[in-house]
């Protein structure tokens, strides 16, 4: 098993636009350029030596303190030889991404999902509509600075007999604990080296904005 | 109108074409649609030309809810996504955290894991397969199959409380082992149930009406499922032998023996003859699973990952502060990310789980099998009538709750 991924990887590393690969939890991580996904995508589809025919997922991710904020993650499975690898592509609010529908049909909806949820750009996708969230919902879901309760919400008028949007009103914010404890971060006293060391190394995040209105 | 050139005089000769093409709003609700799609179809006539699914009707923002809630608590959220097949759902979610957190359960976990994904299985191809004959005009079955599932309903309650949102499966094992009689109740229906499935396949497999609706209709080659990113029975109906309980198994199915049902054709039909020998081979999984279980420990000892028992919780304070931080704060799982996929019963149900180090998921992406099949509805029902639509639409087995999300 061991073997066969650390072959795999080896043999994408040789590969033209990708700049690292590594084994992680017995899965082949790729990072590639964006400039060349698609000639990369072709050969990972079509070589023999990977033949991934299906593109299982495809999604964004959110790192908004990185200059390149979104990592485009492709999850690729090849059912004749049984592998599967990860090709992860950053991304920005202003960079486009080179479409793969024309590699996987079934990238279209998955790049829709990605534009709808994160506002990531596939150029050369011709139906980049908008998937899951309403018709003529505005601002990008799950981007971290997106509150968890949204800028509007949806109720039955009765006077006006219609649906209206309103900002949202709560008579209780959805409250987040911080779960850090000071007594385990400040500092580390003399003989607790080994205890802190072997800690779980964890990132303080940032407080997310408000929600509007 | 458009513009001909007569060979014999070369002149220009205007033609009037009539096209006899208007859109048709089939859902929100629909009966057929299972659930909330909403397809605008073109038509021409009764025949469909193009067919565009509007989907999201169902969306209750899953992926941002489960990046505020900690490890523990997102696990009911699975049950809600596929409601059809909630533990297998969950499976997939426990199964990713367990990767990230470097711990495997113990042996009687894993067997129940297993044992209750089968039933799940069975739970799933029960409501599909019969309300997919419903959709094409037959209602008995769907009044058999809809007994047979209150009986495996009534498993699910015996082992986690509740019927359909079964939250059982925790990250380390099962939340409680399987009540006393349990085991013996699922073998006895394992002896009966074969008895269903053959009834239901004199009913049905040679049906006159049922083929006339069911064969050559919405027939996806191998090449194309491959391309449209289809798994589970549908990829099998159309001739493709993969099944990730095989190719890539997790907790016990390496150690069952089963067989793959592929179908040749891959047209409406041949989805439902895949389902209807998938439960059979699922009943024999159950029976072995029984066999094989044996008793002892269902979920991991170690007191970060698992609350500590009632009792011992009453006199030992090591074991209070365990359970008030496991239940508030919960554990915090090492930075990392895993995609893990299991074949859930309507095929590849994955979780990118992204951890960083904290006690909640950074990113947690589902990846839903019914997106897949339901992207394909246009390439599937392209020119062909109206009414087989909703054939194909019963085919491909879709639940809003997992594609919406």
């Amino acid at each position: 098993m061991g073997e066969a991924l650390e072959s795999l990887a080896r043999e994408v590393g040789g590969l033209a636009g990708v700049r690292d690969v590594r084994v992680e939890k017995d899965e082949v991580v790729a990072d590639a350029e964006r400039e060349s996904l698609v000639a990369l995508m072709t050969t990972l589809r079509d070589d023999p030596r990977f033949a991934f025919e299906q593109m299982m997922d495809l999604c964004g991710v959110d790192w908004p303190e990185r200059t390149e904020r979104f990592d485009v993650v492709y999850n690729l499975l090849s059912v004749s030889l049984n592998h599967r690898l990860r090709v992860i592509v950053p991304a920005d609010e202003k960079v486009s991404v080179p479409s793969v529908h024309a590699i996987w049909p079934s990238a279209t909806w998955w790049e829709r999902e990605a534009w709808d949820m994160f506002g990531i750009v596939f150029a050369g996708q011709p139906d980049l509509r908008r998937i899951l969230t309403d018709y003529g919902f505005e601002g990008f879901p799950l981007r971290k600075d997106f509150p968890l309760t949204g800028y509007v919400e949806v109720r039955y008028d009765e006077e006006r007999k219609q649906v209206v949007y309103e900002p949202v009103k709560l008579t209780q914010d959805w409250r987040t604990f911080d779960f850090i404890s000071p007594w385990e971060a400040v500092t580390t006293l003399p003989g607790d080296e080994k205890v802190h060391q072997d800690r779980v190394q964890v990132a303080r995040v940032p407080p997310l904005p408000e929600a509007k209105g | 109108m458009s513009e001909d050139i007569l060979p014999e005089t070369g002149e220009k000769k205007h033609r009037v074409i009539e096209v006899d093409s208007h859109a048709l709003n089939f859902g929100p609700q629909h009966p057929a649609a299972h659930g909330v799609l909403r397809l605008i179809l073109e038509m021409d006539g009764e025949v469909v030309e193009r067919a565009d699914p509007h989907i999201g009707l169902l969306h209750r923002g899953t992926e941002k809810l489960i990046e505020y809630r900690t490890y523990i608590q997102n696990v009911p959220y699975f049950d809600r996504l596929d409601y059809v097949s909630p533990m297998c759902e969950e499976q997939t979610f426990v199964l990713a955290v367990e990767k990230l957190l470097s711990i495997t359960p113990p042996e009687r976990a894993q067997w129940i894991r297993t044992l209750f994904a089968e039933i799940t299985r069975v739970l799933n191809h029960l409501l599909n397969v019969t309300t997919y004959m419903l959709d094409v005009g037959a209602i008995t079955p769907s009044l058999w199959g809809f007994e047979e599932r209150e009986k495996l309903m009534e498993f699910h309650e015996a082992a986690s409380g509740a019927r359909l949102h079964a939250n059982y499966f925790r990250p380390g094992g099962v939340n409680r082992d399987l009540p006393a009689g349990l085991e013996e109740r699922i073998a006895e229906w394992a002896e009966t149930f074969p008895k269903f499935v053959d009834d239901l396949e004199e009913l049905m497999t040679t049906n006159r009406i049922w083929l006339q609706r069911t064969v050559d209709i919405g027939i996806m080659t191998a090449e194309d499922a491959l391309g449209w990113g289809w798994c589970g029975p549908c990829l099998r109906a159309s001739g493709v032998p993969w099944d990730l309980r095989r190719a890539q198994p997790y907790e016990k199915y390496a150690e069952v023996d089963f067989d793959i049902p592929v179908g040749r054709n891959g047209d409406c039909y041949d989805r439902y003859l895949v389902r209807l020998w998938e439960m059979r081979e699922s009943v024999k999984i159950i029976r072995q699973c029984l066999a094989k279980m044996r008793p002892g420990p269902i979920k991991v000892r170690d007191n970060k990952f698992s609350p500590p028992p009632r009792a011992e919780m009453k006199r030992s304070m090591e074991a209070l502060i365990h359970h008030f931080k496991h239940f508030t704060e919960g554990f915090h799982v090492p930075v990392g990310a895993t995609y893990t996929a299991t074949e859930s019963p309507k095929g590849e149900f994955g979780v990118y789980l992204v951890a960083d180090g904290t006690n909640r998921p950074y990113r947690c992406k589902i990846r839903s099998t019914g997106f897949a099949f339901l992207q394909a509805i246009e390439h599937l029902s392209k020119r062909h009538m109206l009414a087989d639509t909703v054939a194909i639409i019963g085919s491909l087995d879709i639940v809003f709750g997992e594609i919406d999300r």
